[in-house]
């Protein structure tokens, strides 16, 4: 599906990515993480093809660089942490404007599309919400909005760029579980950049860990989330626990400087 | 503060699914908005120091259509009608559409309700280039080929190419840097205007009437020179409505939605500069209706662009004859310029909405 290949890119003044290899399968949740600067929205950047870049990136077997722009949004959609809100629109009309690629310049959107749209607002469960103006809703509401709206580009490759580094717990963890479930159903293939490493564990099929532009481990959550490698990347001691009931990775930071801090804590639960 | 829902009608609604724009759903709304501004038109026409009755005027003007037999009125009526307050009134109107329309497309490219098509260089381009001949020889020759037209125009193009130029960057427009290069040509050119209008003290008063613009001097000529670019701008620019539309989540989400933003900003801000070039050249610095007009049909009609932007032409077009109408009748003898009824209109409006943002702002935080 996604195959990306020898992939170099940046900006004028400052190589970025140098040599990135990765895949995504349909039907395959892949996470990159890596520590801030190490080129993760750049690499998004370069597959929503806002971006030139050297290498190849093929989705379906078409190569990126070539592709139209109307062309690509109907393979790649994009979540994103900073969906604009554009004032007054209602919810219904903001998911409606995932039509878009697939409309000719005066086509106006027809029932079909309704029909489309109507679906990946109730998949994603937000056709409640469907006359309630965009900027009204809270930001759980607006998110699944918005991946209603990256629904109904019926595309082959959904990319999340940090979707839930603003939302609260229930909403991250609803936000993956919703993309986990729409992966599997749909045969998409998400590629998800994701700063919280545990969160990224819990639903990632593969991850992928970025440092300097390159990547640097690859494999299953267990493999990649070593203590050691974690340790040399992000420059932070941790310890890596398997969930109680999953047995994936969890990462805490081991400090022992302050345990100090945590003292009342142990103890207010000591005494109960 | 909520503002009130948009208006349900010219939706195609249906039970199970919300009401959406379509241009076919939108054709009525389009077509009562065009006979109210005609319907202003035949009044302001009609309207005047000799006064005629409306059907008179109908009569007069259709009479000019093929195939409709004319009336029979005197020559002096005809004249009136036809060869001196109609050009005045379709100029005016022209001017009013074009100027509401061309600052809606603004406002959607910059994503700035506060845009206005001045804001990156227009009018003080266009000043310097009117300025520039009226303090020149040229211009005490004959009034029939007047440089001044096509001076205010070549002004205002310079201006907006080089505020483009200068904000280009990277193969991008950043609509910021653009603002920002606007504001900074523009005081350039004012500056100069200024200085020249100071230096050449015999033709000040020359200079400030033609800023504060009018149709004393309107005819079929000015019409004629000016429509093409207006209706260039219009006939490309309302077919990318939607992608407008879609233009208001911002620039990256429209670039995934598979929109070619920066051909699209290109386009829009090109041709909708031309047009108010045009605009500016025949009839000098009209202020304040590009900022209303588009406002006044967001706060009744909703954000969708399908209907900001053709409803912005003919509301603008009947803002401006009525203020014409104004500006002629106030003072018999003497016209008050009609930058300063647009002005007094407008000028209130202006800050009663930026009291309102504010207040929202204040809420939102």
């Amino acid at each position: 599906m996604l195959s990306v290949r020898a992939l170099h890119a940046g900006y004028a003044a400052r190589a970025v990515l140098h040599g990135i290899d990765l895949t995504a399968a349909r039907g395959e949740i892949v996470a990159v993480i890596g520590p801030n600067g190490c080129g993760k929205t750049t690499l998004l950047r370069v597959l929503s093809g806002g971006l030139p870049y050297e290498g190849n990136v093929t989705i379906d077997g078409a190569e990126v660089r070539t592709s139209g722009a109307s062309a690509l949004a109907k393979r790649v959609a994009v979540v994103s942490q900073s969906a604009g809100l554009p004032e007054r629109f209602s919810a219904f009309e903001v998911a409606l404007m995932g039509r878009t690629p697939h409309l000719r310049l005066l086509q106006s959107e027809g029932s079909g599309d309704v029909r489309i749209v109507r679906a990946a607002m109730e998949r994603t469960g937000c056709w409640d919400l469907r006359d309630r103006p965009i900027d009204a809703l809270s930001g759980g509401e607006r998110q699944r909005v918005v991946i209603a709206r990256a629904l109904a580009q019926e595309p082959d490759l959904l990319l999340l760029d940090e979707p839930t580094s603003h939302l609260d717990v229930q909403h991250q963890v609803g936000t993956f579980r919703l993309a986990v479930e729409l992966c599997r159903e749909q045969q998409l293939a998400v590629l998800a950049v994701v700063h919280d490493l545990t969160l990224a564990a819990m639903f990632a099929d593969r991850m992928a860990l970025m440092s300097g532009g390159r990547i640097v481990a690859e494999g299953t959550p267990a493999a990649v989330l070593r203590p050691q490698t974690i340790e040399q990347v992000y420059g932070l001691a941790v310890r890596v626990l398997a969930h109680p009931t999953t047995g994936r990775p969890v990462v805490v930071p081991d400090i022992t400087i302050e345990t100090e801090i945590a003292g009342p804590l142990e103890h207010a639960g000591a005494t109960r | 503060m909520q503002i009130a829902r948009p208006h349900r009608f010219a939706r195609t609604a249906s039970a199970d699914a919300p009401a959406f724009v379509t241009w076919r759903g939108l054709l009525p709304t389009y077509a009562l908005a065009a006979l109210a501004t005609f319907a202003v038109g035949v009044f302001a026409v009609s309207w005047g120091t000799v006064h005629i009755a409306p059907q008179t005027t109908l009569r007069v003007l259709l009479g000019h259509l093929p195939f409709v037999p004319a009336g029979e009125h005197s020559a002096a009526i005809r004249a009136i009608v036809w060869d001196v307050r109609a050009p005045r009134v379709l100029l005016a109107g022209m001017v009013g559409a074009t100027l509401a329309f061309c600052g809606a497309a603004y406002q959607g490219v910059f994503r700035n309700p506060l845009a206005e098509p001045y804001l990156i260089g227009v009018a003080s381009g266009a000043a310097v280039g009117a300025t520039l001949i009226i303090i020149s020889p040229l211009y005490v020759t004959v009034w029939l080929l007047s440089p001044l037209p096509p001076a205010a125009f070549a002004g205002a193009l310079a201006a907006v190419a080089l505020a483009y130029g200068l904000a280009r960057a990277h193969g991008r427009v950043s609509t910021t840097s653009l603002i920002l290069s606007g504001v900074a040509v523009s005081s350039v050119c004012t500056s100069i205007v200024t200085y020249l209008m100071l230096t050449y003290n015999t033709r000040t008063l020359a200079i400030l009437n033609w800023i504060m613009g009018g149709f004393n001097t309107a005819s079929w000529k000015e019409v004629a020179i000016a429509a093409p670019y207006m209706l260039l701008a219009a006939v490309v620019i309302v077919p990318l409505a939607r992608l407008l539309n879609v233009m208001q989540l911002d620039e990256d989400e429209a670039r995934h939605l598979g929109v070619d933003v920066e051909r699209l900003k290109l386009i829009v801000l090109g041709l909708a500069s031309l047009a108010t070039a045009a605009a500016v050249a025949v009839s000098g610095l009209i202020g304040f209706v590009g900022l209303v007009v588009p406002h006044i049909v967001r706060m009744i009609w909703g954000p969708d662009y399908r209907r900001v932007l053709p409803l912005s032409g003919f509301f603008g077009a009947a803002f401006l004859i009525l203020a014409d109408v104004i500006a002629r009748s106030i003072n018999p003898g003497y016209e008050v310029p009609i930058g300063v009824v647009t002005a007094l209109v407008g000028a209130p409006f202006f800050l009663y909405l930026l009291r309102r943002e504010g207040r929202r702002g204040h809420e939102a935080a």
